[in-house]
């Protein structure tokens, strides 16, 4: 096949990417996007074959490892519970990152079989973006793996900080630079090897003190990195399917990064920082004043629900953890059945990725126009009878309006409080993950329902 | 003096971020997760790199140091071809309209 007619070709799968990307505006339109996307992805993948136009033994391997690594994913996306997708997601960019650090390497070492000249003498602009696609690309997978294992709980979720660690992320990272710069006078291959080191050891030491709570910001983040990393890796290898792929991906996961940290109140910096709660924690167990707390039971909740008009149903984190979304989804259709009206009210940052709860209540089957965003359904919060807030803390508590002195004030938060009343479900009055006292739990029409949300939620149905 | 084919690159670089901005701004906040998993998928378009760089090998040897990381590369990134299409299918198929006949 022509350079000329494969180079088109490229370009059209790119066409057909960022179409992929345009149908998520809308979930009509979502699933023909995906469509295209796969579509892009066959005409990047069969006019590669055909300008290779090798058609010998390797390539019947290659069918074979596509086969393999083909089964292994469509199995695991079958298999996959809505709640793992953080996990999941975190699971893919590592291995996005790992091949692009492997591609890397091999152009590394057969620099002519893409065209990029000889061993010990590779183009130089080839050599800089081979360098920058294979050290993005350990940062994406190390940073990854380490987020996979603290969404899994094989790691502790708690920020793990020490003293001189952002001196030693910014030593580390200029060392990327000169090892870059020394790469390319010698063209040596041990500081190629150090070079991929050295970001394995960053990514690493980038995550570990970033908190549970903030992987929203830190999935968007390494989403983010995978794309750049594609876009290194497609300079190199002059595919301009690639470098647009690269591109848009990196810029998606650079907003959803911004989204997230904009629902949180913080800057990206203070995120990546870490140690996020590390202080406040020790600070708020200290001076906890005991104040009084209304408790009750499912049958409380379900006579109030019962006698009320509208409900606003406000998710969280901790939905996902109990599984609670069916559970809800069938107390909410007993409370239609009885003419109460109910939508639900997302935050931007519940759950632990963005658009995490959204995808939970789309599986237990709620439609989607009865799930609004924080700006859509803020105001309605002053004219519900009950607010039933499950699995949510930090994004309902008032002192973000109030108490200038709190580690989260200004960030944005769900007007819950103005509702006539609030139903609590949570295992105890513990904080959330910003380590702060929820003035909600005190407030004189709050009613705390001390139970496993998942039981709590069956209990209140059969109540009803 | 001809221009660079390397800028003809930056040049697309450059406007496709451009494009991705825009468009996935126009992104519901509902569909963020799909947004994720299939950004996923189709970064694994990495693969044409695996593919040249297993079918790399000279003739008759199929595995040199080489191509061993292409093939290698070629199974990750299946895994996130494949795994990401079929997940976000699968999230998509489950946004649902309300019935209209309540």
């Amino acid at each position: 096949m022509s350079a000329n007619l494969s180079a088109i070709l490229y370009l059209v799968s790119g066409v057909l990417f960022i179409l992929a990307l345009r149908g998520l505006s809308s979930p009509e339109t979502s699933r023909q996007g995906n469509l295209f996307g796969i579509i892009g992805m066959v005409i990047a993948v069969t006019v590669t074959f055909l300008s290779v136009g090798n058609f010998g033994a390797g390539f019947v391997y290659v069918l074979i490892f596509l086969a393999i690594g083909g089964s292994l994913g469509a199995f695991i996306a079958y298999r996959i519970p809505m709640t793992a997708m953080p996990e999941l997601v975190a699971g893919f960019h590592s291995l996005v990152g790992l091949a692009a650090v492997f591609v890397a390497i091999s152009a590394f070492i057969n620099p002519s079989a893409f065209n990029l000249g000889t061993p010990g003498n590779i183009k130089l602009a080839s050599l800089i973006e081979m360098a920058i696609g294979a050290a993005v690309g350990a940062i994406t997978f190390s940073g990854s793996v380490i987020a996979f294992l603290k969404l899994q709980g094989i790691m502790s979720g708690a920020p793990i900080t020490f003293k001189g660690q952002h001196l030693l992320n910014a030593l580390l990272l200029i060392l990327i630079v000169i090892l870059t710069i020394y790469l390319c006078l010698t063209q040596s291959s041990n500081l190629f090897w150090i070079l991929i080191a050295i970001s394995f050891l960053i990514g690493f030491l980038i995550i570990i003190p970033i908190g549970g709570a903030d992987m929203p910001v830190v999935i968007s983040m390494l989403n983010s990195y995978s794309g750049w990393a594609a876009a290194g890796i497609g300079f190199t290898l002059e595919n301009t399917a690639l470098i647009i792929t690269g591109a848009l991906v990196g810029s998606s996961g650079a907003i959803l990064s911004y989204i997230m940290c904009k629902g949180m109140n913080r800057s990206f910096f203070n995120v990546i920082l870490g140690g996020f709660g590390a202080t406040d924690q020790t600070s708020g167990s200290q001076n906890k004043e005991q104040r009084p707390v209304k408790s009750g039971n499912a049958d409380d909740a379900a006579f109030l629900m019962k006698n009320a008009s509208s409900v606003i149903i406000v998710p969280g984190y901790g939905m996902a953890v109990a599984q609670a979304q069916h559970a809800l989804r069938e107390m909410v259709d007993t409370l239609k059945k009885n003419d109460i009206k109910v939508s639900y009210a997302i935050h931007p940052v519940a759950g632990r990725m963005p658009g995490h709860m959204n995808v939970l209540l789309a599986e237990a089957n709620v439609p989607y126009d009865e799930v609004f965003e924080l700006e859509e359904i803020n105001n309605d919060f002053a004219n519900a009878d009950v607010a039933f807030v499950i699995g949510a803390n930090d994004v309902t508590n008032p002192v973000a309006k109030t108490d200038p002195q709190s580690p989260i004030y200004g960030m944005p938060v769900l007007d819950v409080e103005k509702c006539k009343s609030v139903l609590f479900v949570k295992r105890s009055l513990s904080p959330g993950y910003a380590g702060i006292d929820n003035d909600l739990f005190y407030k004189e029409n709050t009613l705390m329902l001390f139970a496993d949300a998942k039981k709590m939620t069956e209990d209140i149905t059969k109540n009803l | 003096m001809e221009i660079d084919p390397f800028i003809f690159r930056l040049s697309i670089f450059i406007l496709s971020i451009f494009v991705g901005y825009y468009v996935v701004w126009s992104v519901t906040p509902s569909l963020h997760t799909p947004l994720m998993s299939v950004t996923n998928a189709i970064s694994s378009v990495i693969i044409v790199g695996a593919i040249i760089a297993a079918l790399s090998g000279s003739d008759g040897v199929v595995f040199s140091s080489s191509s061993i990381y292409g093939f290698l590369a070629i199974i990750l990134a299946a895994v996130n071809i494949f795994g990401g299409f079929l997940v976000t299918q699968r999230m998509l198929a489950m946004y649902k309209k309300k019935k209209k006949d309540k």
